[in-house]
């Protein structure tokens, strides 16, 4: 396989309901059934967030932010599986779950906090059920196991979903969330992003197997969905979330898809990647394809196109001007959540460091 | 209002770039995120957004010049109006640079410093993973009292050397003795300042002379100057050094009779194929070095010495050594083997506009099978070159020019050139090498052979 025609031709494997042409077809396993003011809504959904992703970047170029992981060609495998959760799932996500922090109502301003430096987070993971954003590579399947381990033993009725990537697929705690998730049958789904870069490391020198093939070795379902098909993870991971809902278990999707965009901004991908990869994946642009299907389907107009696109510039420019308004951080604020009740140890703290700010002239 | 932006960090803890182009002129209308201009860090070319609309009152930076970050670059007229009273909202980027910058004392107060701390430098601090930060540049407010705190009056003896792993790998590879330096970080520890002034004094002390790379104007009384080695030129030096001390190099040497190859280029000019390219003699020694790399592949090929193998490669990305502002570089034609031959003109001419202009990215650097060197331009007969490391083998192409030259038993003036074939003994013999050249020899003395022997 050549660098350029990497993922180029669709493994016979892959679930796919809309073709790169905007093309619906059938799986015998999977299906859906949107309404077309749904399927407009998931495309809002997407150009929503491609503008969010870009106003970031170019924020990050301004020097409002200290670096951005851009989602730039991942926005249907991130939409499509947050659009699947309910309101009582928990989501795990990395440092470029933008979309899915969408789906799960975050302020996207809320997401620059932590890359502008002025706080460790930005949002309440209870009132969202969306986790943090987790910088180390893998740690939160670890977490989103234990949590769903917890709702085991809870008996609610609902799921955990963790996301990550190709790269975290080699880390070690990615693994043992496999081996834990597996033998004590957790409600969790696991969504692997396979974007085809670690950084600058290429998917094949993570794999010599298709990575959702490696959950059978640990005794679960995995599929591979194509993760530029914003329909198939909506349906897959529908899917895998009713089974583990319903007892029966983790599931691995391997949404096979495309880091169009740096790994982040102090990155350079013209240093390990051809172009012409680059321009292959243009091709299957997640956006496009929902657009072409909606145009050619008569289910959307160029009124509607346009009122988006109007949508996503206003959206772009309130957001350019809430973060230069974000307040720098009181000093105080570092006591504030590192416990949950009291603690005799942390007020000692807090009393000796407003003391120490309060020996300077103002 | 008129609104100035200045260099953004746009890594992890960039202190400077280099404005490479500039995509905009004073008077010219931008718009929110308009790409203004490309910079080059130490990491990668990065083109900068501007955030505001309006229009463009200046560029404060030129092009080529290395700015620090923090410094105004471009000065924008917004259509905002300027805010009533007070200060302006600056932006994030201009407030961070502030927050850097003490604040001068207020009338009266005790001077900074002078419990302890030294004085503060106006100086911005970036942080980079493994180097810690500068000492002395912290912003700090004075203190109301002194530091009260129990048991500073004297430290413990200092009973080990106090360096980060870092530092003290710097200063291995200097040759520095840590335990003969007075640290000035933090608890007495050693900073790579520190081992950088030590290293300078021993370097002084031994009074090495640097030569110089370009003529320069000497100002009266500068004996000698000392370029700090960055950039393309730190690449190239380690490139060669690399290159010249693990392949057993041996050069040949063929002069060539390339008359018929010089009225092949007149004709090919004149035909439609090549309307619009230009077609110069390197056209045709590519194509015969393409042609004879195909009849010997070994020539092709590289030397893996961890996997104890020898790499024969089945394509040519054809390298073209390249002068260009930056410096050298050589840049690829990637399966140049393929190509026909106005396809071959093309991609040369747009590899020379590319690496002329300064826009060759990395990708285009890298994966490089065999390189042609074309010392003619320098008006040099020939020279001896350095394999491009990742390859075998590097041919020199020198000027064509009227020389006396025998033909068919008589002295005659003929376009005679010099070609110079540098390969790595390891893989190829003398005999592959000479063959290989005596090929491309041919071809240039004929070049019909190109068509015999393709």
């Amino acid at each position: 396989m050549t660098d350029a025609s990497r993922g180029a031709d669709a493994p016979p494997e892959l679930v796919q309901l809309l073709t790169p042409e905007g093309e619906r077809v059938e799986h015998p396993d999977y299906d859906i059934d949107l309404t077309p003011e749904e399927v407009r809504s998931l495309y809002r959904d997407l150009v929503l967030v491609r503008r969010v992703d870009l106003e970031a970047v170019a924020l990050q170029r301004h020097g409002e932010l200290g670096i951005w992981a851009s989602l730039l060609g991942q926005e249907a495998a991130q939409i499509g599986s947050g659009r699947a959760l309910t309101d009582a799932d928990m989501a795990f996500p990395t440092y470029r779950e933008h979309g899915v922090a969408w789906c799960r109502g975050v302020d996207p301003v809320k997401l620059l906090g932590l890359f502008r430096g002025v706080n460790h987070g930005g949002w309440d993971p209870a009132e969202h059920n969306f986790h943090l954003y987790t910088i180390v590579i893998g740690s939160q399947n670890l977490h989103a196991v234990g949590y769903a381990m917890g709702i085991q033993r809870d008996g609610t009725n609902s799921a955990a979903i963790v996301y990550f990537g190709d790269g975290a697929s080699s880390q070690g705690d990615v693994n043992e969330s496999f081996v834990w998730a597996s033998v004590f049958n957790a409600p969790i789904v696991f969504f692997c992003q396979n974007n085809q870069w670690a950084i600058s490391e290429p998917i094949e020198k993570q794999s010599r197997i298709p990575l959702y093939r490696r959950a059978a070795g640990f005794g679960f379902p995995g599929i591979r969905v194509d993760g530029n098909d914003v329909f198939a993870c909506l349906a897959v991971t529908r899917k895998a979330l009713e089974d583990a809902r319903s007892g029966q278990g983790p599931t691995l999707i391997e949404a096979f898809t495309y880091r169009m965009g740096a790994h982040t901004t102090t990155d350079d991908p013209t240093r390990y990647r051809v172009a012409s990869e680059l321009e292959a994946w243009k091709l299957k642009d997640p956006i496009e394809r929902v657009k072409s299907y909606l145009f050619k389907n008569e289910l959307a107009d160029q009124a509607f196109f346009d009122s988006i696109d109007a949508e996503a510039e206003d959206l772009g420019a309130d957001l350019r001007k809430r973060c230069t308004e974000m307040p720098d951080p009181d000093p105080m604020e570092i006591f504030e959540h590192v416990y949950a009740l009291p603690h005799s140890l942390i007020e000692e703290e807090r009393k000796a460091f407003a003391a120490y700010l309060e020996g300077f002239q103002s | 209002m008129r609104r100035e932006f200045k260099l953004p960090d746009v890594g992890e803890g960039l202190t400077e770039a280099e404005i490479v182009r500039w995509h905009v002129k004073p008077g010219d209308a931008v718009k929110v995120n308009q790409i203004v201009v490309e910079i080059e860090t130490a990491k990668s070319i990065v083109e900068l957004p501007i955030p505001w609309t309006g229009v463009v009152a200046d560029l404060m930076a030129e092009e080529g010049q290395t700015v620090d970050v923090g410094v105004p670059i471009i000065a924008v007229d917004t259509d905002e109006a300027a805010p009533s009273g007070g200060t302006a909202s600056a932006p994030r980027g201009a407030a961070l640079a502030d927050d850097m910058v003490p604040a001068p004392p207020a009338e009266g107060a005790v001077e900074p410093g002078v419990h302890g701390s030294p004085a503060p430098k106006e100086e911005r601090q970036a942080v980079l993973v493994g180097y810690g930060v500068k000492t002395g540049a912290a912003k700090r407010r004075p203190r109301k009292h002194p530091p009260t705190s129990p048991g500073t009056a004297a430290g413990p003896a200092r009973l080990a050397v106090l360096a980060k792993p870092p530092v003290r790998k710097l200063a291995k590879d200097l040759g520095v003795d840590l335990t003969m330096i007075k640290g000035t970080g933090p608890q007495g520890s050693i900073t790579r300042d520190d081992v950088h002034a030590a290293a300078g004094a021993v370097r002084a002390a031994q009074a090495v002379p640097e030569p110089v790379e370009a003529v320069r104007q000497a100002a009266p009384g500068v004996r000698e100057e000392r370029i700090p080695v960055k950039g393309v030129r730190k690449m190239t030096a380690q490139a060669m050094v690399a290159s010249a001390f693990t392949a057993p190099h041996v050069t040949e040497f063929l002069q060539v009779d390339a008359t018929a190859t010089m009225d092949a280029v007149r004709r090919l000019r004149e035909m439609p194929d090549f309307a619009g390219l230009k077609v110069s003699p390197l056209l045709l020694v590519a194509k015969a070095v393409l042609v004879a790399a195909r009849r010997h592949p070994m020539i092709n090929s590289v030397w893996d010495e961890q996997a104890q193998e020898i790499v024969v490669k089945h394509y040519v990305n054809l390298g073209i050594a390249a002068a260009t502002p930056r410096g050298l570089i050589v840049p690829n034609i990637k399966d140049a083997h393929a190509l026909s031959l106005p396809e071959l003109a093309r991609a040369l001419n747009e590899l020379t506009e590319t690496a002329r202009a300064g826009k060759t990215q990395p990708a285009e650097m890298s994966g490089g099978t065999f390189t042609i060197t074309n010392v003619g331009v320098f008006g040099v007969d020939t020279g001896t070159p350095i394999i491009n490391p990742g390859e075998s083998a590097i041919l020199a192409f020198g000027q064509v020019r009227d020389m006396p030259w025998v033909v068919d038993g008589e002295l005659a003036v003929r376009k005679v050139t010099t070609l110079a074939l540098s390969f790595d003994h390891r893989l190829i013999d003398g005999e592959l090498g000479s063959l290989f050249l005596r090929d491309v020899g041919a071809m240039l003395e004929d070049p019909l052979r190109m068509l015999a022997w393709a």
